[in-house]
């Protein structure tokens, strides 16, 4: 119960979690057509990438502008094991070379490259979306971490891995289907993704994964793992001074952050139908970082509600002012940045809060000069004002 | 400490030959200090005289050009920053380096000397021993009362205290302390040289520091560097005598 209690952050987190999964898991489902609830769905799916800025930009004072290159690859392995259950023999017959995907007989490829041969498996593809992007993430800071690279100078560096990825995979079109992606996915293992009962359910898995990744962002934030990253993040000399290997922790946070975004690409690919270097590349992986940012950095829940609000304001935007998108995206990243650096969390816990409790004060007196009677929650409430 | 006999009389750190020079210019030149065990060595010098530059040498933060710096037996000079500290070097920055949005309980807690690697401090249990631990050494550093104050609330002198507090938690053999009084008050500096006395007990302690009376109040021995070079070292008052130290530092 003790440990519950923990992982759920206490009395206040939990009212923010309950919340949260009202609206995701009965608000959402009841209120929006199948074809909404799709969008918010795939809007969740940067959530993940969101959720892993949190643990490791807010607390780690690690700033990725890569975290698309882990989305993406965890994205890859899923479209992989999916078109290759798409291009069966049956269906592809036309081609000049049946059961390989379309693209790559388009690029006169004649047999499945050695790099697509495992996707034929389920479990390893399910092992593959998470352990594939978290060894790259692994090498990654194996390279940056150990030699102090750090602050702008890794973001850089995630930045143009970020790019030559997008670069390779468009160069590589036999083996990636360049620059279009992996299209036309339909079934996994038999069950049509494309029906509205699938991506309903695909909805509630994802969801599901989603809230497992807050738990284990809540689990590590709670432990003594957490409270080194705010350390590390403030004094990092004074940790390393204590005994601590600097680099094995920011390698520990950033590989679970990659893990978070890849199974945010994974889900994304079941559940949009394709994968394509257009969530690798720079553009999208700076976009993640203004859902965190917007969400509130240092917030795991602020991020989920960052990543749904900018999503809904670009899917509105760009249905409405398509050139106007971008001005209005780089214009809140500088307001957020400016004047709420704290995010949408940060403006709750400062504004939010205090609005409540003044709005429980005015409730009968009795309450607020006998705060021994009143319910825990209110006194909790209560307690934050000034 | 099982330390045997002869290994009593052995310097718990010696420093021979010690050079290190940033783009020629040498900011300590072939140096050698002798520590013994037990020990509280005071090190004074006029600004730029590399004193500080010596602790960063010793804990790993610069690395020497040559020379030897020798830790009951163990090189320091090629080992990593966070061995040298889990071999019992200690060190206190010249700036209180405290976890400013942590309280004080959890900054203690922080140098605990478990879990300091990545699957143990996710599992790091706050059991009773490290509890007991964190409040003996709290009472210790006068902020047994503050425990779960935040540490950015505290006094300059407090913050000051709270980093001797971290060092205490890792239980070092050899304590570094840089300019631990600067910016306390009369009161703070009596306080802290009679928990300098206290915690001498059974290790060894290196001092920085400017302030001529809570020197003469703490030192066992004091050396004088001047431009990286051991210009004096004796008691406090052969130093203070020496025409030598007395020219650099008037002279100045």
């Amino acid at each position: 119960m003790k440990a519950l209690d923990k992982l759920l952050g206490g009395q206040q987190n939990l009212i923010g979690i309950v919340l949260l999964a009202l609206l995701i898991l009965v608000v959402f489902p009841l209120t929006l057509d199948a074809f909404r609830l799709n969008m918010v769905g795939k809007y969740l799916t940067y959530a993940f990438v969101a959720v892993g800025l949190v643990l490791c930009w807010g607390y780690g004072g690690i700033l990725s502008l890569g975290q698309g290159v882990f989305f993406g690859v965890g994205g890859y392995c899923m479209a992989m094991f999916l078109k290759l259950e798409a291009s069966d023999p049956q269906s592809t017959k036309i081609q000049s070379t049946p059961g390989i995907p379309d693209f790559m007989d388009w690029n006169q490829i004649t047999e499945l490259p050695w790099l697509w041969q495992p996707f034929h498996s389920f479990g390893f593809t399910v092992v593959a979306v998470v352990a594939v992007p978290v060894l790259l993430a692994f090498i990654i800071g194996m390279a940056l971490f150990k030699r102090r690279v750090g602050d702008v100078y890794f973001s850089i560096v995630t930045q143009a891995i970020a790019l030559i990825l997008t670069v390779l995979i468009v160069g590589q079109q036999g083996l990636t289907g360049g620059v279009n992606g992996i299209t036309d996915l339909k079934t996994l293992l038999g069950w049509d993704l494309r029906t509205d009962s699938a991506k309903l359910i695909l909805y509630f898995i994802n969801a599901g994964l989603l809230f497992g990744c807050i738990f284990i962002g809540r689990f590590i934030l709670a432990s003594k793992l957490g409270r080194l990253l705010m350390a590390m993040r403030d004094k990092e000399e004074r940790v390393r001074f204590s005994g601590y290997d600097v680099a094995s922790f920011k390698i520990f946070v950033f590989c679970v952050a990659a893990a978070f975004s890849a199974i945010g690409g994974a889900m994304f690919a079941l559940q949009v139908g394709f994968m394509s270097p257009s969530f690798v590349g720079i553009v999208p992986s700076i976009e993640m970082v203004i859902f965190a940012a917007v969400g509130g950095r240092m917030s795991l829940l602020g991020a989920v509600y960052g990543a749904l609000l900018v999503n809904y304001g670009k899917t509105y935007f760009s249905e409405s002012f398509p050139e106007l998108w971008l001005y209005l995206m780089g214009g809140l990243f500088i307001a957020v940045v400016m004047y709420f650096p704290n995010g949408l969390a940060g403006l709750w816990d400062s504004h939010g809060r205090q609005a409540l409790a003044r709005l429980l004060r005015r409730q009968p007196p009795m309450k607020a000069v006998a705060p021994v009677v009143k319910p825990k929650t209110e006194s909790k409430i209560l307690e934050t004002q000034p | 400490m099982t330390a045997v006999g002869f290994e009593m009389n052995k310097p718990v750190l010696a420093i021979e030959g010690l050079t290190v020079s940033f783009d020629g210019f040498k900011a300590v030149d072939n140096l050698n200090l002798y520590i013994d065990r037990n020990e509280v060595r005071v090190v004074i010098g006029p600004n730029g005289a590399g004193k500080t530059t010596v602790l960063d040498l010793i804990c790993g933060k610069t690395r020497a050009t040559s020379g030897s710096i020798q830790f009951d037996g163990q090189e320091l000079t090629k080992m990593r920053e966070y061995n040298i500290v889990r071999a019992g070097v200690g060190r206190k920055f010249q700036n209180p380096s405290i976890y400013e949005n942590l309280t004080v309980f959890e900054n203690l807690e922080m140098s605990y000397p478990a879990g300091r690697k990545v699957w143990g401090a996710l599992f790091f249990k706050r059991n009773a021993q490290v509890i007991a631990r964190v409040e003996e050494v709290a009472r210790e550093i006068f902020l047994g009362e503050l425990l779960q104050q935040q540490a950015d609330l505290l006094s300059h002198g407090q913050k000051q205290w709270l980093e001797i507090g971290m060092l205490l938690m890792q239980d070092p053999e050899l304590l570094m302390l840089d300019e631990p009084v600067a910016g306390m008050s009369v009161n703070e500096r009596a306080q802290t040289a009679e928990l300098l006395k206290r915690i001498s007990q059974g290790r060894s302690v290196l001092v920085i520091e400017h302030d001529m009376e809570f020197v003469k109040s703490i030192a066992h021995k004091v050396t004088v560097l001047h431009q990286g070079k051991v210009l004096a070292e004796g008691s406090m008052e052969s130093v203070q005598s020496n025409p030598k130290v007395i020219e650099v530092y008037l002279g100045h």
